[in-house]
């Protein structure tokens, strides 16, 4: 079946089977910065923008996202390069996996939520996991980088 | 997960011919649990352009629309403002917010999956389920039988009885290890629903009885929890044992009184 979706501002047809979820769709499609973590819907790995809310791509059919906009890392790379800056000096980034997902969920909540408090951001990034570096610096990063935008 | 034919009808008209037409047919709600499965779908149906993402208030009822995602019903002022936000609490913790994104309260209702905590705490609300050809069914008789229907939505009477949801789990975003629902209507009339057994959530039949016949107090919430535990029949998984889960139930259902009560 074919879809139509917006791929970080690009509209594009796409040829898919019923039962492919998004994950594999926007990676076949060049998005190689949406990670195949644990593809049951746990590790955040595989977050992308569907019309501006963090969802789980490996959770989410493709054609469920027919007319809908994606925004992946590759469409804001100004956006991911300034909060990794906050994530790089915090120490929070070591193998780097779950950095694209985590800096995706940090945009969804920027939108949804004015001057969260430290609970409202732990609360909101629990869906992203990290074995490397815990979660501490994580908070840390992403309060700098809230603060500094006001 | 296998589908041959993914459609997403225009009316509910549409999506119930389907379903009851064409064999193998399942209607999919966010479809994240359900892409777990090994099922093979013959033809999927998608309820998304149906416009039954909605959170309503009337006279009498709240009203949520089968689409509407349980993010959206986390952070509603409607849902939040009756039955001491039971509601939210009960899903706030559901893996992450991007599954909340994707997950519909028709597809956690119809799933009746055993670790559902919304289900725990609409058990102990005036919940309906209102299906396209049905009509209204109360949630625990949906429940316990098979509806080859379409849910439109559910509605809960505005009864302003207090209530409190609690739950354990191994981490913070895991599913429950147990899951317990309390609510107070009037006088002494409780209603209590513990899920994650890992069964579906169900009600306390005895605790309820026993807590009509006495006044509250911090001893009688434990009686309470201490029928409850003995009442409900718990099962071992990988998450935990039965006999883990049933001391856990004495505690969390007692808990649920004192806070409704204090």
């Amino acid at each position: 079946m074919k879809i139509n979706l917006k791929i970080n501002n690009q509209d594009k047809i796409i040829d898919i089977r019923p039962d492919e979820m998004l994950l594999e769709v926007l990676r076949k499609n060049g998005c190689l910065s949406v990670k195949h973590g644990c593809d049951t819907g746990s590790c955040g790995a595989c977050t992308v923008l569907l019309d501006g809310k963090p969802i789980l791509s490996c959770s989410y059919f493709a054609a469920k996202a027919d007319g809908h906009s994606v925004t992946t890392v590759e469409g804001v790379q100004n956006k991911v390069e300034k909060i990794s800056k906050y994530l790089v000096d915090e120490g929070s980034v070591q193998c780097g996996f779950c950095v694209p997902g985590l800096v995706l969920t940090t945009m969804g909540m920027e939108k949804e939520l004015n001057n969260p408090t430290e609970d409202e951001i732990n609360h909101y990034l629990s869906g992203n996991l990290c074995r490397c570096t815990g979660y501490v610096s994580h908070t840390r990063a992403i309060k700098k980088y809230l603060e500094d935008k006001k | 997960m296998i589908i041959d034919e993914y459609k997403k009808p225009k009316t509910i008209e549409e999506a119930y011919s389907i379903l009851t037409t064409k064999e193998n047919s399942q209607i999919i709600g966010g479809g994240a649990y359900m892409r777990l499965s090994k099922k093979h779908i013959g033809t999927a149906v998608d309820l998304s352009n149906l416009k039954l993402d909605f959170i309503t208030e009337t006279e009498n009822y709240i009203e949520i629309g089968a689409t509407t995602t349980l993010r959206e019903l986390e952070i509603n002022d409607i849902t939040n403002k009756y039955f001491n936000g039971i509601i939210s609490k009960s899903i706030k913790n559901i893996v992450g917010v991007q599954l909340r994104n994707i997950a519909t309260v028709g597809g956690s209702i119809a799933g009746k999956f055993g670790f559902s905590d919304l289900i725990a705490a609409l058990s102990v609300l005036d919940s309906k389920v209102i299906l396209y050809k049905t009509g209204a069914v109360n949630l625990l008789d949906f429940i316990n039988k098979k509806h080859n229907d379409v849910i439109e939505k559910i509605i809960i009477t505005k009864n302003n009885l207090n209530a409190d949801f609690q739950s354990i789990r191994n981490t913070k975003t895991d599913y429950a290890i147990l899951n317990v629902a309390v609510s107070k209507h009037n006088n002494n009339f409780y209603k209590i629903a513990v899920g994650a057994r890992p069964g579906i959530a169900i009600c306390a039949d005895k605790a309820e009885s026993f807590l009509k016949t006495v006044d509250f107090s911090k001893e009688n919430a434990e009686k309470a929890g201490l029928i409850a535990s003995e009442e409900i029949k718990f099962t071992s998984n990988f998450r935990a044992s039965a006999e883990y889960r049933q001391e856990l139930c004495k505690t969390l259902v007692s808990r649920a009184i004192l806070n409704i009560n204090c």
